[in-house]
């Protein structure tokens, strides 16, 4: 067991916006939080990193995981698209995280940093800078930046939002890799429920509380599915 | 060459050299983290406030910089924290608490001194208003504000580039916004006596925005900023020196030029 929520709710100025949400997740599961506009899922997103705290029930993180060793990647804001930085010095403030007490990042963090860029196939970018990129290009920079936060868990908001169909397609294959190859759990919000159903192990479907959580293949018979998506299958 | 040596031969050149050079280099690196995180009217604003302040000093006899430091700090925390607050428009505080501290400034000083050389030297500044005490005190904090900048780059530059990362790997983001802010403050404030209260924020903004046309990586654009911010400084000052032109406007004029010799640069 990796993450656990135990009947969390989430208010803000004391109107619940999101409440009753139950799961757990084991190491190397892949969960996709899906959910209408305002349903909830970033509120989650942001009580799952310790950025809001839960006005009632309990997230706790196993197998010694930390909520600031959660490999986060944002929703891109305009103000970064043409963020003068290049590739290397972005992926390397992943590694933020383990700074602790240092001031500086070391040679360690460096070559994590290096091999993360190896990893989402762009160390040939490394000195070009980040707002010259494709935004294909940029999601995996950020990949490569949240795989420098962490061992464990990936948390991923809308990933794939704004790409091109290909780049789309590069990015679930990418994160899937992470996923299988190196066992790291990941957590995804996304719009595309057809993305989430071919990819994802486990779904959380939230609408202002918890509607559905279960494997894929229980979610694709349940009616939510089929809800969401206006009378079609899976 | 004799020029010069007959410049710097001047005690009160050598002292505004010194701080100019410190305090166009804190501006300079302070400057690409606020034009990046869109602060920059922070400093216009502070600049203000921190006229009424030295204006208010004056009339009371009191030491200008003394006065003036923690009174423009907690105006850059209030006004940080008004823009973090999504309900009240930042830009629209920082325009209402500038003017109005404007204000309070002229109405003092009519009532008091009057419209004097002094009182022009804040509006417009003058590498003549800097005594022996503002000096140390100049360089100490100046020194004081490169070293936090140094020592926090990697954490500094984390916050500006993406504060929800930041947070979310567990930095306090509040804390490297706040530390943004007193260090402007503080730059603000120092550089005012020698740029005048109107024209200090082009010291914060112009370098980084020139930098910002000709370089990739936000180590190259801090680096470049802070050499472009004092090469600015000496032309301007060495011009207005000889040319007996007003200090502040004439390095003004030489981050314009510089900035459009990057633009145009940048373009190719």
């Amino acid at each position: 067991m990796i993450l656990e929520c135990k009947n969390l709710r989430f208010a803000y100025d004391g109107e619940t916006v999101l409440e009753g949400v139950d799961f757990s997740l084991d190491a190397g599961n892949y969960l996709c939080i899906v959910g209408e506009n305002g349903s909830g899922k970033s509120t989650l997103v942001k009580g799952l990193l310790g950025l809001k705290a839960p006005d009632g029930g309990s997230i706790r993180f196993g197998e010694g995981l930390k909520p600031s060793e959660i490999g986060y990647l944002p929703q891109q804001t305009q103000l970064q698209r043409d963020f003068p930085a290049s590739v290397r010095e972005v992926v390397l403030s992943g590694c933020l995280n383990s700074l602790g007490r240092r001031l500086h990042y070391n040679a360690a963090d460096r070559e994590r940093a290096s091999m993360n860029m190896e990893r989402m196939g762009i160390e040939e970018l490394a000195d070009k800078s980040y707002q010259e990129l494709s935004g294909g290009q940029q999601q995996r920079v950020l990949l490569a930046r949240a795989l420098c936060a962490t061992k464990k868990l990936l948390l991923l908001d809308e990933p794939v939002t704004g790409l091109d169909p290909i780049a789309t397609g590069e990015m679930y294959n990418l994160i899937k890799l992470v996923n299988l190859c190196d066992g790291i759990t990941v957590i995804m919000v996304s719009h595309d429920l057809h993305a989430a159903a071919r990819y994802a192990t486990h779904i959380l479907h939230l609408g202002q509380k918890q509607l559905f959580f279960g494997s894929t293949a229980a979610y694709k018979e349940s009616s939510f599915a089929r809800r969401f998506l206006g009378g079609h299958r899976l | 060459m004799n020029m010069i040596v007959r410049m710097l031969s001047y005690p009160f050149m050598q002292r505004a050299l010194l701080v100019g050079v410190l305090v166009s280099l804190c501006a300079a690196l302070l400057g690409v983290s606020l034009v990046l995180k869109r602060y920059s009217m922070i400093g216009d604003g502070l600049s203000h406030v921190g006229f009424g302040a030295l204006a208010v000093a004056s009339a009371a006899n009191l030491a200008p910089l003394a006065v003036a430091v923690p009174v423009v700090v907690v105006t850059a925390v209030f006004l940080l924290r008004l823009s973090q607050n999504s309900r009240i428009k930042g830009d629209a505080a920082i325009a209402i608490l500038s003017s109005s501290a404007l204000a309070i400034g002229v109405i003092t000083v009519s009532l008091t001194t009057g419209m004097n050389t002094e009182v022009s030297s804040y509006m417009f500044g003058s590498i003549l208003s800097l005594s022996r005490s503002d000096t140390l005190l100049s360089v100490v904090l100046s020194l004081a504000v490169l070293l936090l900048f140094v020592l926090f780059y990697p954490r500094l530059f984390a916050v500006t580039f993406d504060e929800t990362f930041a947070r979310a790997t567990g930095t306090r983001a509040e804390l490297f916004n706040m530390l943004l802010a007193v260090l402007t403050a503080v730059t603000v404030v120092l550089g005012m006596r020698m740029m005048g209260a109107l024209l200090i924020s082009s010291l914060i903004i112009f370098p980084a925005l020139s930098a910002m046309r000709v370089c990739r990586s936000f180590r190259s654009v801090v680096i470049t900023a802070a050499a472009l911010s004092v090469c600015c400084f000496l032309v301007g000052t060495s011009f207005s020196f000889f040319l007996e032109t007003p200090t502040g406007a004439s390095i003004v004029l030489a981050n314009l030029l510089v900035f459009a010799i990057c633009a145009i640069i940048g373009k190719k």
